[in-house]
């Protein structure tokens, strides 16, 4: 096991990169803790796999160093690296029984036979497969198949780090719950350093410490899912994270007063004057429906277009003064005829130029 | 679900059944007539029984001639297969060699069987061949005319220089198939070069290898314009393959009894060395769902 430190690490795909928009993955420094969980996050083609490839040795970084604990492991290959990796299609043997499989990278390394023995049967039990060590690989299920490719890293009981690469593509999803809750289990039992690269925020939030968000080959926020909630470093984040994603709304900020919509409140904190342009952004969770008598001094008219009910909340899908606007309402929750969108000034964000400032208090 | 019932679907069928039975139901059923009868011409038959099965199945010139297709076709595919698998491994999987390597494989394959054959004669004769006389001034003394091993080494060489791209564009086909994170999951369990063979790239190639094999064996199990051409079927019998053997004795001799009666038995051989291919090929590694293996 060992901390991973992306020394300025860049990539790009072409030969001669010239401008910022050539790298697949632009600059990024980082270090990931020694038994950490950690989710890339971000959407197609955001550079996730491209950075996780590049960890596992799989691809040569055209920058920067790559760092496990302090040895540089920037030209090693793969299984130089001794990591694990999963990918978004299982890859099994298929030739192979399933014990077979497991003990492959065993054997490759030239470890004993009844080590081997033990190991392979340990993690039988581990993944559940015990009754079915003797069979065929080919002839599983999706899941199973995820299982073994996980198996055959997790058998190695000395691997710096597993990398996932959207492992659940192609599982069902009632199999999706069962195997990521017991990834979790995994981690909790061994702690390997584990990096899941998905697009899935349900994915990232439930099994990730820590969620690296990425962005056009930037990486946008690293944070808990509660700061990636509370306070989206990049408008990206906080649409891309929730469900509805956050409002964002252009608008002015001077001292503490706040104008957007053609209203304007007044904020417990004190802004700097701010270049570039600047939005105010909102979880739809901090935006309270209230009628006419309960709106008081926050409230913006809202104009009602429509109302999804999704079970546990209800969306009120509106705009206020011609901007669109979501706000989430409990289930049992009634919308006024009259509705006012009333902010919870406390909960809101502003951004200049994408970028979150912080105010003070 | 009710389904309206009727038999109109047989009328789709019906042009490719006609067409099935001119080339191929029709004429085959006239074999099989001309196997169990004998005629002096004149249109005139009559009836034999089995006689000529039991006289071709008894016939040394039959057994010869098996004996030599066998070997043949063992020889073609102990060759043509690993040659091609090789060939097709070391191939680019991408840039600009692609196209190239494909169009050079793909070139012998638009040759006819007639045109290989003649090119061989003239290549390997020793007085205008550019082979051929070579091999005489290095003091090679080579001549596929009167020497029986010379003939069978130049069939042989023909054939895989003809047949092998085939089997290299079906491997190939099967390589490329296979998704990059099977290597890339091999190189992190560690794998060696022969076992990503032995355990991904063999076993992702099993299916388009069973067409090669088939399609390999019946076709040299079949072989007659090659040796046709080369050697005519000698020198001697050496080169009397069983096809060769059938014209001589359908059209050179006449014998249609007896040439049916041997079509008859070729056919069923070819069907049935298929049969057995196809069966150990498909069931190779493959088990019934509940099935352990060891």
């Amino acid at each position: 096991m060992a901390q991973i430190t992306l020394d300025k690490l860049a990539h790009s795909y072409l030969p001669n990169p010239k401008s910022d928009a050539d790298f697949a993955l632009k600059q990024i420094d980082y270090v990931w803790e020694d038994g950490g969980a950690y989710a890339l996050l971000g959407p197609s083609g955001c550079g996730k796999t491209t950075l996780l490839n590049i960890i596992s040795g799989l691809l040569l970084p055209s920058k920067g160093n790559v760092l496990f604990d302090t040895a540089d492991v920037t030209h090693l290959s793969p299984e130089q690296r001794n990591i694990a990796q999963v990918f978004q299609f299982p890859v099994i043997y298929d030739t192979m029984t399933v014990e077979q499989n497991l003990a492959f990278p065993l054997i490759n390394r030239g470890v004993e036979k009844h080590e081997v023995k033990k190991r392979v049967s340990e993690m039988l039990e581990i993944l559940d497969l015990t009754d079915k060590a003797r069979r065929r690989a080919r002839g599983l299920s999706a899941d199973e198949k995820q299982k073994i490719s996980l198996g055959r890293g997790l058998v190695r009981y000395d691997v710096n780090a597993i990398l996932f690469d959207e492992p659940l593509t192609v599982i069902d999803p009632h199999m999706k719950w069962q195997l990521r809750t017991q990834l979790k289990e995994l981690h909790e039992q061994f702690n390997h350093t584990m990096i899941y690269v998905t697009h899935d925020q349900t994915e990232a939030l439930t099994f990730a410490d820590k969620v690296v968000v990425m962005y056009e080959g930037e990486v946008v926020q690293i944070g808990t899912p509660e700061q990636l909630f509370d306070e989206p470093e990049h408008t990206f984040v906080g649409y891309f994270i929730g469900s509805p994603g956050m409002n964002i709304l252009p608008g002015s900020v001077s001292g503490n007063t706040v104008n957007m919509a053609d209203h304007s409140f007044s904020l417990d904190r004190h802004y700097e004057p701010i270049s570039g342009t600047t939005e105010i952004g909102i979880r739809p969770e901090f935006i309270h429906v209230a009628d006419a008598a309960s709106a008081g001094a926050n409230g913006m008219p809202l104009h009602v277009k429509a109302v999804e009910n999704i079970g546990r909340h209800k969306i009120v899908r509106g705009s206020v003064n011609g901007h669109n606007v979501d706000a989430v309402i409990q289930e049992d929750a009634n919308v006024p005829a009259e509705a006012f969108a009333v902010i919870d000034t406390a909960r809101l964000n502003v951004y200049s130029n994408s970028h979150l400032v912080r105010g003070s208090r | 679900m009710d389904k309206p019932l009727n038999n109109k679907a047989w009328f789709f069928v019906l042009p490719v059944f006609f067409l099935v039975a001119i080339s191929a139901i029709i004429p085959l059923m006239t074999v099989v007539n001309y196997s169990f009868q004998d005629t002096f011409g004149n249109n005139q038959f009559f009836w034999v029984g089995t006689e000529w099965y039991t006289d071709v199945l008894s016939s040394s010139r039959f057994h010869d001639a098996l004996l030599r297709n066998l070997m043949f076709s063992g020889i073609i595919l102990a060759i043509e297969i690993p040659l091609g698998i090789a060939i097709a491994l070391s191939m680019p999987r991408k840039g600009i060699w692609v196209p190239v390597c494909l169009i050079l494989m793909a070139l012998p394959l638009l040759i006819p069987w007639n045109v290989v054959g003649t090119i061989w004669q003239v290549f390997g004769r020793a007085d205008i061949g550019l082979l051929g006389h070579t091999l005489a001034e290095l003091g090679v003394d080579y001549n596929y005319a009167t020497n029986a091993t010379d003939a069978w080494i130049t069939i042989v060489i023909m054939d895989v220089w003809h047949w092998t791209s085939l089997v290299v564009l079906l491997c190939y086909s099967g390589l490329v198939a296979i998704p990059e994170a099977y290597y890339q999951a091999a190189r992190i369990d560690g794998a060696s070069k022969w076992k990503v063979f032995r355990y991904i790239q063999l076993p992702k190639m099993q299916r388009v290898l069973l067409i090669a094999v088939l399609l390999r064996f019946m076709d040299s199990f079949m072989i007659y314009t090659e040796p046709f051409v080369l050697t005519g079927g000698g020198p001697g019998n050496s080169t009397t393959f069983l096809s060769i053997d059938l014209v001589k004795m359908a059209i050179g001799q006449f014998d249609l009894g007896p040439a049916a009666a041997m079509s008859i038995i070729y056919f069923l051989i070819i069907l049935l060395l298929c049969w057995v291919f196809y069966t150990l090929m498909t069931n190779f590694g493959v088990d019934a769902p509940e099935k352990e293996v060891d």
